[in-house]
């Protein structure tokens, strides 16, 4: 009997002192996390080009964050499912054919002397990165054009083309030289 | 004018002219001093149990690569497969019977290494988790070393040790157990064991040593086998095969636990010297523990790594339920080494701390 | 304070400090260094890129078809780092043109090839010949204006580094040279001292330092003996003769070995108060200064077992690399490989087209035999004689893994940013991986990576600030428009007679909903027949765009010859059938557009069908 009680009163003594640590820990190291849309929505490329089927990257983190499927971004590519799979917990799959092929980065551009100055194109702008006014020439601001392509639909008279981005000097020979991989 | 390389090639441009391949084959090599040894004290059995298991090791190498549809020529070629095979047959007793190396080996080369990805990806050392897992399974088998031939009451020939390895029994009918009876009808263990078992019938260290087999320095027979890969040892370092930090860490760690505590209690510890030369000690130092896949990376990190084998080596022998420890502290300190690894990284240029 | 006081007094005392790691290569110099340095002739063409150096290209000066002369400049820098270049000889801008670069992936940029008239005229440049009292400010203009860039590999404009902004204690003349093969300095230093203690000696007057350390291998005793002797008289010059090994010469490392301090990471030399310069650079310095003469040769080493004259040269910068093989012999190998620099940091020519530039120190054309080259990549084995050999003490073996899973984050923090590059870890690994391949394409990734990020994290702020602007932008509306219909609203209780009005309203409606009934099949028959009518409109007004092409060239041929009679009137014309080209032009884009999206439709109506 003694030794069932002295067994009995060491492991409650044992689960209070660890207890005690625990919850400790969890209050002293509590990490605080971004909410997860902010998490997710920092994953995307936030190129905002619709392709997931939401009106930009935000509301498809919402969406996801809501259980929608992870491979639905072209532009992020399998990189970005692979990261939002990690995060999200689950398995990554192969990106969605229906939303789109994964592309090389590119830019619009406006053939300007046909720009005819609708200003379409800057209504369907999801970034500001046209400027014109109406019934003048417009110009996409380079560095802030994210590739998305939903200008190009707009335009009614079909000058705004998808020019893939050229590689500065630095980029060449990630992309020119495979390192051998072994066997 | 022959043609222009188009090739593109990333500098450097060129390279020294080690390779993997040589790296493995010169710790083989290395090993022949401790072989040669092992062999004139222990027989031919010495010589059997490598060519079984390195055949064995080949094998089960060829057989997985196969699987997994890796190259199987160029990557047996690399030595990594025979160096394990190798490393076992030296540390099983010479006349363990075949399914025992058979047994050790694929589950070294199997389950160590393969399922972990292959060479350089196992986590431990492959010779010494195999060794682990016979120890544990077959304990009898596995500590049934013959005393040196020099006392042994009957001669083995070279077919004997065959025979007695795929049978049991020599040609003229003799088991392991018969062949362990020495001249003055004593069954032999080998020195660790010996101690180990004569301070628990409580005979002091002296007394114990004062036995035939104990030589001038270490075990009879096993400081020769031990000063033989010392010889190796040195020779893997003259090469830059290894680097001096893990077996000056092991051979120091061990040495100086031995003294304090032969220090503190005379009668019932192993002399300093015993310990450095007997059971695998030296063999230990310079060919397992330096086993880089498994071992720490960073010069500070080899220290810590080799100063916690000799201690363990030391705690297992003192205390511990086996007479050598060498594979259980290879192993356990394995455990440890992303840690060490991670803790030891040596301060970048430029990273100093602000003077 | 006491650091940089004793920093001086260190360096004097002549201690020096090791780097770790390191390797002995062959050192295999003695191919190149027992004779003098010979003048390559002139070659027929000249191929000189505009942009050489570190930094900004400059702006064009000359055009296609403009005679030049030896010396002249080509190019002016602009604002920011930049250098301009020279013709490096007297003859005929030939084109400007994208060339093979001098650049590992050979990618070509704006070169501008000289055709020599062999007459090699020179251009003046007045020399600053009383440098000693000139002003520290008019020398660096007068060194940027000549092109002098950083000869020892990187390029990097010097004229940055004679006008430092932070207090220089000390300056370092690198004549370390460590790379096996090349001895472009070495023999520089063996016939050219006193030209070099020259350009220390401008060096000294701009930057002022306490001291100047010259460091070089012992390998070159000629050299050391050549240059003890030039400034033996000097007492602020100081000759540090240092033990060979790669790689003493990075500038971080030499500063390791001469003062024993470290250059904090993501800083420069300048800021722990020590500014380097390359022995190349020291005589191109003199040459500008005091000869007047600009950057347009440079001493360039050709060797290699497969070269049967190796040598070093003065050679023109611009001349390409063929121009060399054929003065010096090469003897091709099977697959021969071609190198420009050293063996371990030199890059493959590919094209021997390419052009020397301002960084091109040697030509090397190895044999396999006495250079072998990577087999096939092997296992890692951890044997870690890569991080005993890294000279800045990292964990290769561990950035490995890191470098093959893509975990930026993780070689960040194994600071992979402070990787010279060296490839000391790919020469001694026994499993022939390209270390410094994986790294260097890491290191590319990460800084996309970097880029990316901003570049989303500027569209996220935008699309957001977007998104707030059209929801303003929409209260602001609803707003107006409640407002205007409670004013219509007031008005009409103000009239008194809404009732009525409100009645003649509803009436009028019904009156239009009747007719539209009426209508209604009408114009379900206008749509059906809505798309041919269209095609049709878009024919006729591609039509009439070409009409319109048509008429405005006839209209322009006309206003030309009207010119003469009646200026004012015509330009009225010009104006109105200006005006009227344009809307015609913008019928004709709409139509052709809109045809174009038709035929689209039609296909993927086809395409769809078929399928």
């Amino acid at each position: 009997m003694y030794v069932l009680l002295f067994a009995l009163g060491a492991l409650i003594a044992l689960t209070v002192v660890f207890g005690a640590i625990l919850g400790f820990a969890s209050v002293k190291f509590k990490v605080k996390a971004d909410p997860l849309v902010e998490q997710i929505d920092n994953l995307l490329p936030q190129t905002q080009c619709g392709q997931c089927g939401y009106p930009g990257c935000k509301p498809y983190a919402e969406a996801i964050a809501n259980g929608d499927d992870i491979n639905k971004c072209p532009p992020g590519g399998e990189s970005t499912i692979k990261q939002l799979a990690d995060l999200m917990g689950v398995d990554a799959k192969p990106l969605d054919s229906a939303h789109g092929q994964e592309d090389v980065k590119k830019v619009a551009f406006i053939r300007e002397d046909e720009c005819i100055g609708c200003t379409k194109c800057i209504q369907a702008c999801p970034v500001d990165a046209i400027m014109g006014a109406s019934k003048v020439m417009h110009t996409v601001i380079i560095d802030e054009c994210t590739g998305c392509d939903l200008c190009v639909e707009p335009c009614p008279v079909d000058c705004i083309d998808m020019v893939p981005l050229t590689d500065t000097n630095w980029k060449w020979d990630a992309l020119a030289i495979s390192v051998k991989n072994i066997n | 004018m022959k043609s222009i390389s188009k090739l593109f090639v990333s500098s450097p441009h060129t390279r020294t002219g080690l390779t993997t391949n040589q790296v493995m084959r010169t710790v083989c090599y290395a090993c022949i001093p401790g072989i040669a040894a092992q062999t004139y004290f222990f027989g031919w059995g010495v010589i059997v149990q490598a060519l079984l298991c390195i055949i064995v090791a080949l094998t089960a190498e060829a057989i997985i690569l196969s699987l997994r549809e890796k190259p199987v020529r160029a990557t047996l070629a690399d030595g990594s497969a025979m160096l394990t095979g190798l490393l076992i047959a030296l540390s099983i007793p010479p006349l363990a019977p075949w399914w025992i190396s058979v047994i050790g080996v694929s589950f070294a080369i199997i389950i160590v290494k393969q399922l972990y990805g292959g060479l350089g990806f196992n986590l431990f050392n492959p010779a010494m988790a195999g060794y682990v897992v016979l120890l544990i399974s077959f304990p009898v088998a596995m500590t049934n070393w013959l005393p040196v031939q020099q006392v042994m009451t009957y001669d083995i020939s070279f077919l004997d040790c065959v025979s007695s390895i795929f049978t049991g029994f020599t040609l003229d009918g003799y088991s392991v157990t018969q062949l362990r009876i020495a001249v003055d009808g004593i069954t032999m263990a080998t020195p660790l064991d010996h101690f180990k078992t004569q301070i628990d019938l409580g005979l002091t260290a002296s007394e114990i040593t004062a036995s035939p087999i104990y030589g001038d320095y270490g075990g009879t027979g096993w400081e020769w086998v031990n000063l033989g890969y010392l010889i190796g040892g040195l020779l893997l370092l003259k090469q830059g095969v290894i680097r001096w930090h893990i077996p000056f860490a092991i051979i120091a760690s061990l040495f100086t636990f031995s003294l304090i505590s032969y220090s503190i209690t005379p009668d019932l510890s192993l002399p300093p010297m015993i310990s450095l030369f007997s059971g695998a000690t030296m063999f230990a130092a310079f060919f397992i523990a330096t086993d880089p896949i498994s071992a720490s990376t960073t010069i500070r990190g080899r220290l810590i790594y080799g100063a916690i084998i000799g201690a363990l080596i030391f705690m297992i022998r003192e205390w511990g339920g086996y007479p050598d420890g060498v594979a259980f502290a290879v192993l356990l300190t394995n455990l440890a080494v992303p840690l060490i690894d991670y803790y030891t990284k040596p301060a970048v240029y430029g990273h100093k701390a602000k003077v | 304070m006491h650091s940089e006081l004793s920093l001086i007094e260190q360096v004097k005392s002549g201690k020096l400090w090791d780097i770790p790691g390191g390797i002995h290569p062959p050192e295999r110099k003695s191919l190149s260094n027992s004779t003098k340095i010979d003048i390559i002739p002139l070659s027929p063409f000249y191929y000189v890129p505009i942009k050489q150096h570190i930094g900004n290209e400059g702006k064009l000066l000359v055009k296609v078809g403009e005679q030049v002369l030896t010396g002249q400049p080509l190019t002016d820098a602009i604002e920011g780092l930049s250098l301009p270049v020279h013709a490096p000889t007297s003859g005929v801008i030939k084109d400007i043109t994208p060339h093979v670069s001098a650049h590992p992936s050979g990618k070509p940029e704006i070169t501008i090839v000289i055709e020599s008239d062999h007459k090699d005229t020179v251009f003046t440049t007045k020399p600053i010949k009383n440098w000693q009292t000139s002003e520290a400010a008019s020398l660096t203009k007068h060194i940027q204006s000549m092109g002098v860039a950083g000869l020892g590999g990187a390029a990097f404009p010097t004229y940055v580094k004679t006008n430092p902004t932070k207090d220089i204690k000390l300056l370092i003349i690198n004549g370390v040279e460590c790379e096996p093969y090349i001895t472009a300095d070495d023999v520089l230093m063996r016939y050219f001292a006193n030209e070099i203690t020259q350009g220390i000696n401008i060096l000294q007057h701009m930057v002022q330092p306490e001291l100047v350390v010259i460091a070089i291998e012992d390998n070159k005793p000629e050299a050391i003996e050549a240059i003890k002797l030039a400034v033996k008289d000097q007492d602020t010059i100081e000759v540090r003769v240092i033990p060979t090994k790669y790689p003493s010469g990075g500038e971080k490392q030499l500063i390791e070995i001469v003062t024993g301090q470290e250059v904090p990471s993501k800083s420069i030399p300048a800021d722990i108060g020590i500014v380097m310069q390359n022995i190349g650079t020291c005589f191109a310095i003199k040459e500008a200064v005091i000869d007047g003469k600009a950057l347009i040769h440079r001493v360039v080493t050709v060797t290699g077992e497969s070269i049967s004259r190796p040598q070093n040269l003065w050679v023109k910068l611009g001349t390409p690399i063929s121009d060399l093989l054929t003065h010096c012999g090469l003897v091709a190998e099977q697959d021969q490989r071609l190198i420009m620099g050293g063996p371990m940091m030199g890059f493959n020519i590919m094209d021997t087209m390419m052009p020397v530039v301002k960084s091109t120190n040697c030509i090397l054309a190895p044999s396999e035999y006495n250079l072998p080259s990577f087999g096939v990549e092997q296992a890692c084995i951890r044997c870690s004689l890569c991080s005993d050999a890294c000279p800045v003490n990292l964990l290769p073996q561990q950035m490995l893994w890191y470098s093959k899973a893509k975990d930026h984050e993780k070689l960040e923090e194994y600071n992979l940013a402070d990787c010279i590059e060296c490839g000391v870890c790919s020469y001694v690994c026994p499993s022939q991986i390209p270390l410094v391949q994986y790294y260097r394409s890491s290191k590319v990734e990460i800084k996309q990576e970097k880029e990316d990020k901003i570049k989303s994290d500027k569209a996220k702020e935008r699309f957001e600030t977007r998104q707030l602007r059209l929801e303003r932008d929409k209260q602001a509306r609803l707003l107006k428009h409640k407002e205007s219909a409670d004013k219509r609203k007031k008005a009409l209780e103000k009239d008194g007679n809404a009732k009525d009005k409100i009645a003649a309203a509803l009436a009028r409606a019904k009156a239009k909903k009747a007719s539209t009934g009426e209508t209604a099949p009408i114009s379900a028959d206008a749509q059906t027949t809505n798309t041919q009518d269209k095609v049709a409109a878009a024919i006729a007004r591609a039509k009439a765009k070409k009409q319109a092409q048509a008429d405005s060239e006839t209209t322009a041929t006309v206003s030309s010859e009207s010119q003469d009679s009646e200026v004012g009137s015509a330009e009225a014309v010009e104006a109105k059938s200006a005006e009227q080209i344009k809307k015609d032009k913008i019928a004709a884009t709409v139509a052709r557009a809109k045809a174009k999206k038709l035929k689209q439709a039609a296909e993927n109506k086809e395409q769809g069908e078929s399928n």
